[in-house]
């Protein structure tokens, strides 16, 4: 833990430092080049610079594709600034590569004019052909739109570990050590922090950890001491963001917390059931990992035992859980049913990834909000959420735990691939400060005050009926997927009952609506156009909404986290504004719910291309709708 | 192990207030009869016992007992039943499912259960045939059998479902006739008494879509030389005379005459039940009428590690070295503070 910010060097330097508020860097290399390690350990540098950050790691399927070609490239990009970011960046200042394949597929988000560092040695004619490069880009003019800089990586990488023995495999793996130095060096990062990690990493491997210390100072001394760098950045401490104890938190990371603290405020033992797929697996890694609050992990056969354990876990009053992303939601959907029939709480994370099908597994997504919202036979209403960043994952995760336990309910909460892999830093929460959870349950026969058990007896606020702890005498009742008799629980094919019974099921999840807070509008609360945006767009469309503020336009924006149901004054809100603009990484799905309940012909704006939207494309759609 | 008070109970203590809704002279009534003893001599009482079943006739099982019950989705009951007894290793849970729904819709979860041995008790009530959607073939059906879904015969290979139980390394496998109350009762107290899966298939009679698909075996003229009863240490003699014995030749099996080309009781196969090999298994999982005698009661009883207890030790082991600590936890490794 690092109180304060503070630098250290490997020594003085002599060249001139230009201060910038913000920039934008990406890393690009084979997926074996160990980009997202060196993107990772250079956030958590910028971080504990006091910069606030925001990443986006950009990753093939593969887990390894054939080195040097152009699909296992794997991409990281961090944006650091002084300011208050909400997004990664739309395209980046600088572009490190590591071959030419990295380069043919990043050099696109590279901005005119940026600094693209280029590992030369790469750039060999075996290379050039399998990334499509007829000749050489490095030596010809076609990248005379930005600043050049050539490194021969490999061959300073083998010169700094001269004379150590080391194998030539070894020594290519050291080479990110010396990137990370230069652009250690570049940026004024603090190198004691990879000092120490190089350290721990290399603990049992004495050799390899003299070694990467070696190459990666060697990288530092390159910055200072090559005449092709001529100026440092510095990028200061960020002052307009809240105080408080921060840490980087992916989003993945972030709903594991989450639920252990919805564990631990419940008092409840974590049960979660799932089957590993991209990009949700992470959330199992970590929750497997937290023994010590009682969680009990179960990898199942299949995505359908994932959530089926979990359903009989909840039955047997656990907090159950069960993530996933989109195929295995399509295969989960029948249970869904079975515990929105019986009213257990459970809840479902859908780590969106690109579909239809496989589609693109490690590609983000928001294509699956109809799905999680009307994706069941029969009428099988469940409250649906949604994080809008990796660190907001959190509070998303806890509050669906809390509402399922409140109202019995299945509850599906939906983040994306990228917030899944994105990190940020977060605001961590003091514990005293986070809400009890009262799992409410009905444990003993002396709490009926001499009635009968009726399993499906409501609680008139909620609609709720009760959890029934089991193993308890005189509480023996039989639950299931069949339509129960309102109350008794029974089975019972009654038409009238059936069509109560519907109706109350939906009932209970509109009352869901009463949790809801006011709707809070970024901009005035109404004017010409309304940016409305559920899910990972929210940082895009913030930033663009604020910029375009600035700019004196008059233009609000509404993020939703509640999608099911939506927030009761949301109505009133949209119809104060004369258009209303839902940028959604999908083909239109909560315009569709918009317009639907709130009779509004809503605008959209769908980029369906495995990415975030960016600001730019939100501010052209917003510059399009407004009258000129 | 579990450890539960015993108590003196009924078989009625175990029934619900609910109408039992199987066809009259349905195998089930006597099934469920013998679980309703097997429990009440087991004596723990219904609370602490749950009753989880798939969809299918068979699946209509928790609706008639007066434990905790869960009438789940076709196919899933294992699973549901594994996530119920991890969270709570402490109740005990029989599962109720059939042929259909264990061998077909539910193939993966049966076998996952069997490997990672779950404490439960699955009982598969076999009747060939699916009766809740009115009689198409089975997983177990016989080639060649005419149904509503095979009017030319089924071209389906059927499976051996207590091959199938060994092969997926079932710890606990088990077989009776749903008309032998005797057998039952052993084999239901048997895997009652037994701590990780114990797979019990029930030969049961459907009367309306496959009556009289046991007679052979049923009945009780023929019963005692068409079927032999397992039992551990013994050896496997058989028949209304009890003259008829089986005995191994290499890793096949083979009826014998006691008394015939010099062959005695000696030359039987004395029945390992606890045997760790599970070659035997097999090949009693494999025998059936009219080439041999049917196997009845517990072809294989072999503890081994349970899954729900390896998960709740891991967890006790962590807690006893390792604090919870939320704030830690949300802390992570590395942090910063901003501002005073």
């Amino acid at each position: 833990m690092s109180d304060a910010p503070s630098s250290h060097d490997f020594g003085p330097s002599s060249k001139p430092v230009e201060t910038l508020e913000s920039v934008v860097i990406r890393f690009a290399g084979d997926s074996g080049d160990g980009i997202q390690l060196t993107g990772s350990q250079f956030t958590a540098a910028s971080a504990a610079a006091g910069n606030d950050t925001a990443t986006f790691p950009d990753y093939p399927a593969e887990i390894r594709a054939p080195v040097g070609t152009l699909a296992g490239v794997s991409g990281f990009q961090l944006h650091f600034s002084s300011k208050d970011i909400l997004t990664p960046g739309d395209r980046s200042d600088v572009l490190v590569v590591m071959n030419p394949a990295a380069l043919a597929a990043h050099k696109k988000w590279l901005k005119p004019g940026g600094v693209l560092i280029a590992n030369a040695d790469a750039f060999n004619q075996k290379n050039l052909l399998m990334a499509g490069f007829a000749e050489n880009p490095l030596e010809n003019d076609s990248l005379a739109d930005y600043q050049l800089f050539k490194v021969d990586l490999a061959r300073l990488t083998g010169q700094a570990l001269e004379g150590m023995g080391l194998s030539a495999k070894e020594i290519e793996r050291c080479k990110n050590y010396f990137a990370l130095g230069m652009v250690f060096w570049l940026f004024e990062r603090d190198v004691a922090i990879i000092e120490d990690e190089i350290d721990q990493k290399f603990a049992s491997k004495p050799h390899l950890k003299e070694a990467n210390h070696k190459v990666f100072q060697a990288g530092w001394n390159f910055g200072e001491n090559t005449e092709i760098f001529r100026i440092r950045y510095r990028v200061p401490a960020a002052q307009d963001i809240a105080p408080g104890r921060y840490r980087s938190v992916s989003g993945n990371e972030a709903v594991a917390l989450g639920m252990v603290a919805a564990s631990v405020q419940s008092g409840r033992q974590l049960f979660l059931g799932s089957y590993p797929i991209t990009p949700a697996t992470d959330i199992l890694h970590s929750l497997s990992g937290f023994k010590e609050f009682g969680v009990k992990t179960f990898q199942a056969e299949d995505e359908i035992a994932g959530i089926c354990s979990a359903i009989g876990a909840s039955f047997g009053n656990a907090l159950a859980i069960t993530t996933t992303s989109g195929p295995g939601v399509a295969l989960k959907t029948e249970a869904m049913g079975l515990a929105v029939m019986t009213e257990l709480p459970l809840v479902i994370v859908n780590v969106q990834r690109g579909g239809p099908s496989t589609g693109l597994p490690t590609k983000t997504e928001q294509a699956d909000l109809l799905q999680a919202i009307y994706g069941r036979n029969g009428e099988s209403p469940m409250p649906v959420i949604a994080a809008r960043s990796p660190s907001d994952a959190f509070e998303a995760a806890f509050e669906a735990c809390r509402i399922a336990v409140k109202y019995r309910t299945p509850v599906m909460l939906l983040t994306d691939g990228y917030i899944a892999n994105g990190a940020e830093p977060w605001l961590i929460p003091r514990v005293d400060t986070l809400p009890k959870i009262d799992p409410n349950l009905l444990s003993s026969t002396e709490q009926l005050n001499g009635e009968k058990l009726l399993p499906y007896l409501r609680d008139p606020g909620t609609l709720a009926r009760p959890w029934i702890e089991l193993g308890n005498p005189g509480l023996e009742h039989r639950i299931g997927g069949l339509e129960k008799w309102d109350k008794t629980g029974h089975i019972a094919y009654d038409p009238q009952n059936h069509h109560n019974m519907v109706k109350l099921r939906q009932a209970k999840v509109d009352a869901v609506a009463q949790e809801i807070p006011a709707t809070q509008i970024l901009g005035k609360d109404s004017g010409e156009l309304l940016v409305v945006t559920w899910g990972s767009p929210w940082g895009s469309a913030r930033t663009a909404v604020r910029e375009l503020i600035d700019q004196g336009k008059s233009v609000s924006h509404v993020n939703l986290r509640w999608l099911n149901p939506l927030p009761p004054d949301l109505g009133t809100v949209l119809k104060r504004f004369s258009t209303v603009l839902v940028p959604e990484i999908n083909n239109g799905q909560l315009i569709k719910l918009l317009r639907d309940k709130y009779l509004i012909d809503c605008k959209g704006y769908n980029r369906i291309a495995g990415l975030p939207i960016t600001v730019a494309e939100i501010k052209q759609a917003v510059l399009e709708h407004l009258p000129s | 192990m579990t450890e539960l008070n015993r108590v003196d109970l009924k078989p009625k203590d175990f029934q619900s207030d609910q109408e039992v809704r199987w066809c009259p002279g349905c195998g089930d009534y006597a099934i469920l009869a013998g679980v309703q003893r097997a429990l009440a001599k087991q004596g723990i009482p219904a609370h602490k016992v749950v009753t989880i079943a798939g969809i299918g006739c068979s699946s209509r099982f928790p609706y008639y007992m007066s434990t905790y019950g869960f009438h789940t989705i076709h196919g899933r009951a294992p699973a549901i039943a594994t996530g119920l007894k991890v969270a709570r290793p402490e109740l005990q849970v029989w599962v109720a499912t059939g042929d259909g729904d264990a061998l077909s819709i539910g193939g993966n979860h049966f076998i996952h259960a069997l490997r990672r041995n779950v404490d439960l008790k699955i009982m598969m009530f076999n009747n060939k045939i699916y009766g809740l959607t009115k009689g198409q073939f089975s997983p177990t059906s016989e080639f060649g059998k005419k149904t509503k879904s095979s009017p030319y015969g089924s071209v389906d290979h059927p499976f051996y479902p207590l091959q199938l139980a060994v092969g997926a390394e079932a710890a606990f496998v088990a077989r009776f006739i749903d008309v032998d109350a005797k057998t039952a009762g052993d084999v239901l107290a048997a895997a009652a008494a037994f701590h990780g899966t114990a797979f019990i298939e029930i030969l049961q009679n459907c009367v309306i879509f496959n009556d009289g698909a046991w007679d052979e075996l049923a009945q009780k003229e023929f019963r005692a030389d068409r079927t032999i009863l397992l039992e551990h240490g013994k050896p496997m003699i058989y028949g209304q005379k009890r003259d008829k014995g089986i005995r191994l030749v290499g890793t096949r099996p083979e009826v014998f005459t006691i008394g015939e080309n010099g062959l005695t009781e000696a030359d039987a196969w004395v029945h390992d039940a606890h045997d760790t090999d599970p070659t035997r298994a097999f090949l009693l999982g494999r025998m059936e009428w009219p080439e041999f005698p049917m196997p009845m009661g517990v072809l294989r009883s072999n503890a081994r590690p349970v899954f729900d207890q390896l998960i709740c030790n891991q967890v006790a082991e962590i807690q006893q070295s390792k604090k919870a600590d939320l704030q830690k936890l949300l802390d992570g490794r590395s942090s910063w503070v901003v501002g005073a």
